[in-house]
């Protein structure tokens, strides 16, 4: 059974990235303040545009934000 | 402020999403079509004409590789694409990757449809294409890959939202898994040998076997859950610390659970151990996701009696649910003992692939579809509640009469007389199980039916609607 000896380092090397990518989420304060962020998808909901809208938008957008 | 109204148009980048969508129903189609010749095939056997093309053996990977990668596939795209850009309040990241990975997974397809049929094959199960078009996989993974991390490395919200974990665990893991299992050595332009051998290519191939059901399977589907429950139910999930949890420890987890492939085989009894206890541990991170999908509907019960999408959505979490249970314990090995190598494994790979993977994805892109075409719902929503029950009713069939099927091959071939001779031949179960896999073929018919309407509702869909944009709303102050 030598293929454990791949798949078993593998299989570790993996389970370490996935712990440094959590350690990088924690510190990047990615899990704070949970339960707003379960909300915000709710919040986000673009305002559909046809296709021959989309300069018209634009243009506005522009006179808004100059 | 004259810098925000110079950067990119703020329209959200949805072409590719409105193929890959479009995508999914066709080769939904024509995969579970597939499904229903080949379950025919197992019934009256003289179907496949002598044709050696529509034998079954060519036939059945080709439906696994056309449900799985064109439609579950395409499926995972369009709605990956779709809610990382939403999530992250940003327009895709090179867009003209994503068009290019469209167009090089539909040749993925197109190949695969060509080469199984002629019989060209790795032999490896989930992994029959051959090594050119393993290459062409790897290249389209990569973009897509390219794509989805780099449209939340620009993402205006500091936060990731929970879907875009599931998706972005689903495209590393699926990376790794592919590129180590197609290690081959050509010998042709068709044909390779694996690197690996015996035992060990049997450990590999189910490493594999088992983290493509994880990742590809359930791990992106989650994805969808985490976004599309959310948004039809207009609630929040029901707890948002718990999805942290969840995803973090079913990725954890799922990476050793391949042996219970291989309960009683040639592999050493201590690995066979290993993989059962991991996946009895997986029912914890499993259940955990499911009772918090179901439970975002709390309060809102009303709305399951008549949102059909709804319907889909958390009957898919429902299957989710019972595979997950039924799955854990078939890795037991007293319980593998009867369960392997019988309809019973068939049974559970479809209330997994019909009930959950394919009901999540009918009803997210019942969700999207017509939001890509500038309409707040479909062309017809009771043809979607006619599909919902249609394709329920078809799924129980199935795997009812798989579980009955199963049960009792493995009943028979274990029967043993008391001079140790066994009680039936293989033929005698075979023949036992007829019925049965006529009752299974009329699920499936059930289930392609569902389908059909599908399609029919969205070709009316795209008829009475145009195209359109979304635009990108403003990110608040709070979130950037």
């Amino acid at each position: 059974m030598d293929i454990l000896y791949l798949l078993i380092p593998l299989s570790t090397a993996l389970v370490l990235l996935i712990l440094g990518v959590f350690a990088w989420a924690l510190h990047r304060g990615q899990f704070e303040d949970l339960e707003r962020e379960g909300e915000r998808i709710l919040q986000d909901e673009p305002a559909l545009v046809d296709a021959d809208q989309t300069r018209a938008v634009q243009r506005t957008e522009q006179s808004t934000t100059v | 402020m004259a810098v925000i109204s110079k950067s990119a148009a703020p329209i959200y980048t949805d072409d590719t999403v409105r193929w890959f969508a479009l995508a999914t129903v066709v080769w939904g189609v024509v995969g579970m079509l597939v499904g229903v010749i080949i379950a025919a095939q197992l019934a009256w056997p003289q179907l496949n004409l002598g044709i050696p093309w529509l034998s079954y053996g060519r036939l059945r990977p080709l439906h696994t590789n056309a449900v799985i990668f064109a439609f579950g596939g395409c499926a995972l795209f369009a709605t990956s694409l779709h809610v990382v850009q939403r999530t992250c309040q940003t327009p895709l990241f090179m867009p003209w990757l994503a068009k290019l990975m469209f167009v090089g997974w539909q040749l993925v397809i197109v190949l695969a449809a060509v080469t199984l049929p002629m019989g060209l094959t790795q032999s490896r199960e989930y992994a029959e294409l051959i090594w050119p078009i393993d290459i062409l996989i790897a290249v389209v993974w990569v973009s897509y890959a390219v794509v989805f991390f780099g449209t939340i490395g620009i993402r205006k919200v500091r936060h990731i939202y929970v879907a875009n974990w599931f998706f972005g665990a689903f495209i590393l893991a699926v990376a790794l898994l592919h590129i180590v299992n197609n290690i081959q050595i050509p010998t042709s332009l068709t044909h390779s040998y694996s690197v690996y051998a015996g035992v060990q290519d049997a450990m590999v191939q189910w490493w594999y076997g088992h983290n493509a059901v994880g990742f590809f399977l359930t791990a992106g589907f989650l994805g969808m859950m985490y976004y599309y429950i959310p948004k039809q139910a207009e609630r929040p999930v029901y707890s948002y610390r718990l999805s942290i949890v969840h995803f973090w420890a079913l990725i954890f987890t799922y990476m050793w659970a391949g042996p219970h492939h291989l309960h009683y085989t040639a592999l050493p009894d201590w690995a066979q151990s290993i993989g059962m206890v991991f996946s009895l541990v997986l029912l914890a991170p499993s259940w955990g996701g499911m009772i918090n999908g179901i439970m975002t509907l709390s309060g809102a019960w009303h709305k399951l009696r008549d949102d059909p999408i709804l319907k889909f959505l958390i009957v898919s979490l429902s299957f989710y649910g019972m595979s997950t249970f039924e799955g854990p314990m078939m890795s037991i090995k007293t319980v593998n003992a009867l369960s392997h190598y019988t309809d019973w494994t068939v049974g559970h790979v479809h209330s997994g692939a019909l009930g959950w993977v394919g009901l999540i994805s009918m009803g997210s892109m019942y969700y999207l579809i017509p939001k890509l075409f500038g309409r707040k719902d479909m062309y017809s929503v009771r043809a979607i509640e006619l599909h919902f029950w249609v394709a329920t009713i078809g799924i129980v069939l199935y795997i009812a009469a798989m579980w009955i099927a199963g049960v009792m091959q493995g009943l028979m071939w274990r029967a043993i007389n008391p001079d140790g001779t066994l009680v039936y031949t293989f033929v005698e179960s075979v023949k036992a199980t007829y019925p049965f896999y006529v009752i299974r073929l009329l699920g499936g018919l059930l289930y392609l039916g569902g389908m059909l309407i599908m399609a029919w509702n969205t070709v009316m869909t795209i008829r009475v609607g145009k195209v359109a944009s979304a635009a990108v709303p403003p990110v608040a102050a709070a979130h950037a």
